[in-house]
């Protein structure tokens, strides 16, 4: 008799708390709603999304698709988008090697390289990205002209246009090296990398990396001593222990941090409105002024990144489940 | 064989492999290092003078640094005024230190907190004991990133507490509640949270009432923080063992005393290095309220390089301002780690 | 003895972990064929012998031969040595990321370079000889620890090893499973096999062992045929040892 009162006063109270939390977050949604109309009205801007089909009316610095102002808005925050994928994806790639290695250096056991790689992760962790952005962007920008570009590597040109490297030409349907060269004042052939886009990577690729090598390296000293010691036992070479081994195990430790790295390299790079590389935030932020619709704007950002994440973390828990160690 | 050659055979040249990195990493420092040092030091000019005796130098422009470093130090803040943000950035690093001891752990240190918060205040704003008010606009420097960095953790503090609880509560709607307020922020962007601050906060609220930039972000960056916090929340009271929920309801306790007396003091203890390399984190982000507008250390910095004469030494400028965000995180996260262990030693 | 020369050689081998001398002068000869059964207190020294042998631990002074080559800094002597000794450790250290078999054909495939196919058939006579065939698809976490512990000597053997070393292979075990693994190593040592086993189980190493070594501090304190060293042990450290664990 007793027990089925307590539970009934427990449940009770649970509801209550319940209502009670749902009734705050439902009034203070509608308070915030009824400020933001009134606000809106007072100031005569439009509502809806509507503005999406309209002329956009601004150019956009660079796009992997055509674009002109006489484009919608909706085709610029595509492109915008795009720019986010773009240099999110290749600083993923960038960042995964570079981070690999050095967490690998850092165990290698040698104790220069060692050091080095210390000093690499620890001055690169400390200091906030944006700063670093910054000095990137400054430096691309210092660089000379293109009639005196740095040429580092057969074909490879750094000047303060950004950075020129051959590309492959498929237009003769199979793959043509196609290297730049100088033709007056600029280069011809090849793919350029603006210099915004070649600060923003290399900032997101060096920052995160430092990151990444730590992961790696916490990773790989998961594994236990006598998995190495029955594989050395085996007669099986530093290699293939770390081949056969090791990595199969660490990657199980290390791919969940690491999926949360790749997602902060897609949520950092919006940072590329400090040093104007057209990304999606970028453009919905001129679509913004432009338009006064902040609300459209602001929620069409975070719906695209909560989508990314979600994609992020549903393909991570695709990995964990078909990686997952069989026990009983 | 002396000890320093078996050293240097063991570890620089054990194997051919080894050799070959070692040496790598030689020719690196080579062409790197006697550069940077005829940079830095050979060639640079110290002390006051212009830019163009910078130029006439070749090398690194110290210069800048003399001629500038109140502005990069300190903003927009009126320049007679400089000696108060100076006191409150002193005021908040002997804070810093005092908490950071672990015999200083007591009720009182909370009340120190909330006077020198106050403390902190009275001197930036000034507008009391004839001091002059200095709005919040002209604030800028170290000391609002400090400003930002420290409320923006202490104030996220309390309410991660409660996300992390509501996101471990058995009750389905505010589990849900708290479980979409943690993942929706964590999913996005910093630079969008401070936006929509920035711009979305004077829409939501009652018409007539604005609030200033500065506290817009501070208000941006707490929220998102709490988010982050929650979840090393949720870590720390993860990590408390079944027997000790089953032993307080075994006692009859409630679930508010049960959390207050015997979670949340063993969970809390736990998370305190996890919320130390979030407050690294909250103070490196801060640096992004120069997106929305404000003057923190970063901003400051680049407005210190504003001037064409001046701005081919932005290397010196951001390695300066590099320095001082170093120096912060730099300890913090070592005095993380060191804490991980004394609190591991202490549980043993 | 036979009079031909010792398979393993150790002589006056010395080891230190910074300070702490672990090993003090350890002189022992173990020929062809001969069961070697090392035990000792906890911390004597004897896995860190055992695990000088193929060199998962370094020593300092003093010769360790193997099969006739010396272990020294040649990493091709260490491969070569690795490679006529099979180990088998307390923990089982079987990879969990591969299946049964193919903790068994890594070694014969990498190493030896031979084809997958007749690995596997090797691998699968050899689950055969430690009785749990049935398993050879499994993965080692859903594996007893008696099993994990057969297919651990099943690897160890793949590579036809002329030398096994064991340590303490039934420590990490419940007290049920011993049986099972203690009985594969008896036929294991019935068939010829030359083994050094660190382990406590007395009534083996008294059925089975050729050798009784007995170590403590690091030192070799008594090396004797099984049946003087339990009934009329030389040393008095030895008979308190053996007072404990036997209880007599």
């Amino acid at each position: 008799m007793r027990v089925t009162g307590l539970w009934g006063s427990a449940r009770f109270r649970g509801v209550l708390y319940q209502a009670l939390v749902i009734g705050g977050v439902v009034a203070l949604g509608s308070w915030l709603l009824r400020n933001t109309l009134t606000n809106l009205e007072i100031r005569g801007i439009a509502t809806g999304f509507g503005f999406l089909g309209r002329e956009a009316g601004f150019d956009i610095s660079e796009s992997l698709i055509a674009f002109t102002p006489a484009d919608t808005y909706s085709r610029a925050l595509v492109v915008g988008l795009l720019n986010t994928l773009l240099v999110s994806a290749l600083g993923i790639v960038l960042a995964t090697v570079l981070g690999t290695v050095v967490g690998v250096v850092r165990l290698s056991g040698n104790w220069l390289l060692g050091r080095l790689a210390t000093l690499y992760v620890e001055s690169i962790r400390n200091v906030p990205l944006l700063l670093q952005l910054f000095v990137w962007y400054g430096l691309v920008t210092a660089l000379p002209g293109a009639r005196q570009a740095l040429n580092p590597l057969p074909g490879v040109f750094l000047s303060n246009r950004g950075l020129v490297i051959p590309a492959l030409d498929w237009s003769h349907g199979w793959p043509l090296l196609d290297s730049p060269h100088l033709a007056g004042f600029n280069f011809t052939g090849g793919l350029t990398l603006s210099p915004e886009f070649a600060a923003l990577l290399a900032g997101l690729t060096f920052y995160t990396a430092a990151f990444i090598a730590e992961i790696v390296r916490a990773g790989i000293l998961s594994v236990p001593k006598g998995q190495v010691e029955a594989a050395l036992s085996l007669g099986l070479s530093r290699g293939q222990i770390l081949r056969l081994v090791v990595l199969p195990q660490a990657l199980r430790v290390i791919v969940p941090p690491l999926t949360s790295q790749y997602l902060n390299i897609c949520k950092n790079s919006p940072l590329a409105i400090a040093i104007g590389y057209p990304d999606l935030v970028a453009v919905s932020n001129t679509a913004i002024n432009q338009t006064g619709q902040a609300v459209e704007g602001v929620a069409l950002v975070m719906g695209v990144f909560l989508c990314i994440s979600l994609g992020l973390s549903a393909l991570m828990n695709w990995y964990n489940k078909r990686v997952a160690l069989v026990t009983k | 064989m002396t000890t320093a050659a078996a050293w240097a055979k063991k570890n620089l040249f054990g194997s051919p492999a080894n050799t070959v990195l070692t040496l790598l990493g030689l020719a690196l420092l080579w062409q790197v290092v006697p550069p940077f040092v005829g940079w830095a030091l050979i060639h640079a000019s110290w002390g006051a003078g212009t830019p163009e005796s910078c130029r006439q130098a070749g090398g690194a422009c110290w210069t800048l640094l003399a001629e500038r470093h109140r502005l990069m130090l300190f903003g927009l803040y009126p320049y007679e005024q400089h000696w108060r943000p100076f006191l409150a950035m002193l005021l908040f690093v002997a804070l810093l230190a005092i908490s950071s001891q672990r015999r200083c752990w007591r009720p009182w240190l909370g009340a120190l907190w909330a006077a020198a918060v106050v403390l902190i205040g009275v001197l930036m704003w000034g507008g009391v004991l004839g001091l002059a008010t200095v709005e919040t606009a002209q604030w800028g420097g170290l000391p609002l990133t400090l400003v930002i960095a420290v409320l923006a953790i202490v104030i996220a503090f309390p309410m991660s507490i409660v996300l992390a609880l509501g996101r471990r509560s058995q009750l389905p709607a505010i589990k849900a509640v708290s479980v979409g307020y943690i993942e929706l922020v964590r999913g996005l962007p910093l630079v969008s949270v401070l936006f929509m601050a920035s711009v979305m906060f004077p829409l939501f609220l009652p018409e007539g009432i604005t609030i200033d930039k500065a506290l817009r972000a501070l208000v941006g960056m707490t929220l998102f923080t709490a988010a982050y916090l929650a979840e090393a929340v949720r870590g720390g009271l993860q990590a408390i063992p079944k027997g000790q929920f089953e032993a307080a309801d075994a006692l009859g306790l409630g679930y508010w005393q049960t959390m207050r007396l015997i979670i949340l003091p063993q969970a809390l203890r736990l998370v305190i290095p996890p919320i130390v390399n979030q407050f690294i984190t909250c103070f490196k982000d801060t640096s992004l309220v120069t997106i929305v507008g404000l003057y923190d250390l970063l901003a400051a910095t680049k407005a210190s390089l504003n001037d064409p004469a001046w701005r081919p030494f932005f290397v010196e400028g951001y390695l300066a301002a590099a320095l001082v965000y170093f120096c912060f995180c730099f300890f913090m996260s070592r005095y993380s780690q060191w804490l991980e262990r004394e609190l591991a030693k202490g549980s043993r | 003895m036979t009079a031909a020369a010792p398979i393993i050689e150790l002589r006056d081998v010395n080891k230190w972990y910074g300070e702490f001398h672990v090993l003090k002068d350890v002189t022992l000869e173990v020929a062809k064929g001969e069961k070697v059964v090392v035990c000792g207190p906890s911390g004597s020294g004897k896995s860190t012998m055992i695990r000088c042998i193929n060199r998962l631990e370094e020593h300092q002074s003093g010769r360790i031969v193997v099969d006739g080559i010396a272990l020294g800094d040649d990493l091709k002597a260490i491969d070569a040595v690795r490679r006529r000794v099979g180990m088998v450790f307390q923990s089982f250290n079987l990879f969990p990321h591969l299946t049964v078999l193919e903790n068994l054909t890594l070694a014969p495939v990498k190493v030896a370079g031979i084809a997958p196919k007749d690995a596997q058939a090797t691998a699968m006579a050899l689950l055969e000889r430690v009785r749990i065939p049935e398993q050879a698809s499994k993965f080692p976490g859903q594996l007893s620890g008696g099993q994990q512990q057969r297919v651990a000597i099943a690897r160890a053997l793949c590579l036809k090893p002329a030398v096994m070393l064991f340590d303490e292979p039934t420590s990490a075990l419940d007290p049920e499973m011993v049986g099972e693994v203690l009985d594969v190593m008896s036929s294991l040592a019935a068939e010829g096999m030359t083994m050094i086993c660190v382990t406590h189980e007395m009534a083996f190493a008294r059925a089975v062992a050729d050798t009784m070594v007995f170590m403590d501090e690091g030192r070799v304190v008594e090396i004797a045929p099984p049946s003087q060293f339990f009934d009329s042990p030389a040393n008095e450290r030895t008979r308190r040892f053996l007072g404990k664990i036997i209880g007599k």
